[in-house]
């Protein structure tokens, strides 16, 4: 646990205005505190036996499982497991063939993914999706398109409440910034910045959009060490500070078991695990998906 | 001063105003590139089809009325009234949104992810539709547009310039009033591109589809909204045009000068798409007046697509595309 353990000393400041009162969504008795005094609230997200086909292929079979409240849940899998349809069902992106998603106690009809977007669930690529011709700032803003009302001759004007929306936003924009530490490549063109940077921006541009749930795609994919270390430190503190509920995807164990509150593991489209890190790693079939046992 | 710099500098002022015209019309398609990777050949017939629509408009001309009277019998041709041209421009813009809700409902969004090329022609389809429905709904026949600009020579410039110089600039009221409006009109639109909710949406769709979709962003609606711009600088542009030559076919070919505008500013800038309309509107000119004696005269139509031509060979993204770079 060394990691959440390091992670929760260092403290940023608030980002956004006034910190949102956590809407408690199904019955609170459900909610617990944890050993290091997060609470961890009820469900805001439940998949109902999701089912996903592409023509003959099960990428997913008949997936259940929930998201609480404040909660790092990760899930895991090995390649082509199906975690990132997983996360594309819940983002929006792929429609399940069969099954239900529950969010905050309604069951949520089809959607677009930018109306999902705009129901507050955030998300960040495996490959990075950024707008590499604006600046870091510029796409930070763009996370706040959700937050920005239309009202194109006002704002074309650029007088009176367009202009304190503007300010407003951009005050979130540049907090956002400060937590992530990128404050030194504000104004650079996304296009010109390493990999790891532009993870980070990722993360700004998701997170500035204060969402309710926040999806990460593999945000430690192809990093070193180092960055690794920085990104699992920026996790934690987003949970801890403004108590964002975070789901994730990787395939890096050490890195999962150290962050996570519960954990999901999938194999060949299915379930195999679900729990806490240690209950998960003491699994015996994903013992198996991990180290390969053979199949008959 | 010698008599031939100054009529120089008059054919260059003369060629910067029709510089902004041709920067007006490339700017529609830039809106509609950058936004969805389509090339919009039906730009200038967009331009017809707005004019005709206003003329007809202004006329009370009733729509569809050759095709009433050979199925109905009947012999409709007028409303009998006629509608301001500021109304009747409102009435038209109107028309042009919804149109661009039509395209994109009816053809663009059944050709998502498809090739560039296969986008490519069903503008093409767009514009013989477009062209075939304006004939249909006003008529053929070349009609006279006014909405009221000032035309003839600038009687103040002529009087000032023959003051100074002893030489008096023959400068049309009509290209005054065109290059004040593209001026505003191309200003107003990098300020919606640059402050606005919506042009931040734009700008992020016409750089990811992908992340624009993760911010909240719908496709569907930004792609309305450029096709609705677009359909309004194609009104503008038809108004200009119309009022200079007469609101007939010829008009749709307004297009074809568009792109080696766009050759020069690239597809994807809004300044470029300015910078290349000044420099070709001058060049032309110029390039009329210096050597076209020399040539046989008639230069202005075919040199614009030369100086394509060379920009294509030595740089093919334009003077500020983006710059293609091939990773191996």
């Amino acid at each position: 646990m060394s990691h959440r353990a390091a992670g929760r000393g260092a403290s940023g400041g608030r980002i956004w205005n006034e910190k949102k009162g956590r809407a408690r969504v199904k019955d609170t008795a459900d909610s617990y505190v944890t050993a290091d005094g997060r609470t961890i609230g009820g469900v805001v997200m439940e998949m109902k036996n999701i089912t996903l086909r592409f023509g003959g292929v099960v990428a997913i079979q008949d997936i259940s499982f929930d998201i609480r409240e404040g909660e790092i849940r990760a899930i895991i899998g090995p390649n082509g497991a199906g975690k990132s349809s997983m996360l594309n069902v819940i983002s929006g992106f792929y429609t399940p063939s069969e099954g239900e998603v529950w969010y905050k106690g309604a069951r949520r009809p089809q959607m677009k993914p930018y109306e999902v977007a705009r129901q507050g669930i955030a998300r960040t690529f495996q490959n990075i999706a950024l707008f590499e011709g604006m600046s870091v700032l510029d796409n930070v803003m763009c996370g706040r398109l959700t937050h920005m009302k239309p009202s194109i001759l006002s704002q074309m004007l650029w007088k009176g409440k367009a202009e304190h929306e503007e300010v407003a936003n951009r005050e979130v924009a540049e907090r956002v910034i400060d937590f992530l530490e990128i404050q030194h490549i504000r104004k650079t063109p996304v296009a010109r910045l390493p990999y790891g940077l532009k993870k980070r921006v990722e993360l700004a541009r998701a997170l500035a959009a204060e969402p309710t749930i926040l999806l990460l795609d593999e945000p430690m994919a192809g990093m070193n060490v180092e960055e690794k270390e920085d990104m699992s430190r920026f996790i934690l503190d987003v949970n801890d500070e403004f108590g964002t509920t975070i789901a994730l995807i990787e395939h890096d164990m050490g890195v999962v078991m150290d962050l996570s509150d519960r954990v999901v593991v999938m194999d060949y489209g299915k379930k195999i695990g679900d729990g806490p890190p240690d209950e998960v790693r003491n699994n015996q079939d994903v013992i198996d998906a991990y180290l390969g046992v053979a199949h008959d | 001063m010698p008599d031939q710099l100054l009529f120089a500098m008059e054919v260059t002022l003369n060629g910067l105003m029709a510089g902004v015209l041709y920067a007006l019309v490339a700017l529609g398609f830039v809106l509609i590139f950058k936004a969805s990777g389509i090339f919009n050949y039906a730009q200038g017939v967009m331009a017809l089809f707005a004019a005709a629509t206003l003329v007809g408009i202004m006329d009370g001309q009733v729509p569809f009325s050759h095709l009433i009277n050979a199925t109905l019998g009947t012999d409709l041709h007028h409303f009998g009234w006629h509608v301001p041209a500021l109304l009747a421009i409102l009435v038209t813009v109107v028309v042009m949104i919804v149109l661009a809700w039509l395209v994109q409902r009816l053809v663009m969004r059944h050709l998502v992810n498809q090739e560039p090329i296969i986008l490519f022609m069903a503008t093409i389809g767009l514009a013989y539709f477009l062209e075939g429905l304006s004939d249909l709904m006003w008529g053929s026949e070349i009609k006279t547009l006014d909405v009221g600009l000032p035309q003839g020579i600038n009687e103040t410039i002529d009087q000032i310039t023959y003051d100074m110089f002893g030489y008096g600039f023959f400068i049309d009221n009509l290209d005054i009033v065109a290059t004040v409006i593209a001026g505003i009109l191309v200003i107003a639109l990098m300020a919606f591109n640059q402050y606005t909710r919506e042009g931040r949406a734009l700008r992020a769709v016409a750089d990811d589809h992908q992340a624009a979709l993760s911010v909240g962003i719908s496709l569907n609606f930004v792609w309305v909204l450029v096709w609705s711009l677009a359909g309004f600088v194609a009104l503008v542009a038809g108004v200009m045009w119309g009022a200079k030559s007469g609101v007939q076919f010829s008009l749709s070919l307004i297009a074809l000068k568009a792109l080696p505008v766009l050759m020069l500013g690239g597809f994807t800038s809004i300044p470029g798409a300015i910078v290349g309309g000044l420099i070709i509107g001058v060049g032309e000119k110029l390039f009329e007046f210096l050597l076209g004696p020399a040539l046989g005269g008639a230069t202005e139509n075919w040199f614009a697509y030369v100086l394509a031509l060379v920009f294509l060979v030595f740089r093919p993204q334009g003077l500020f595309g983006e710059k293609i770079i091939e990773r191996v």
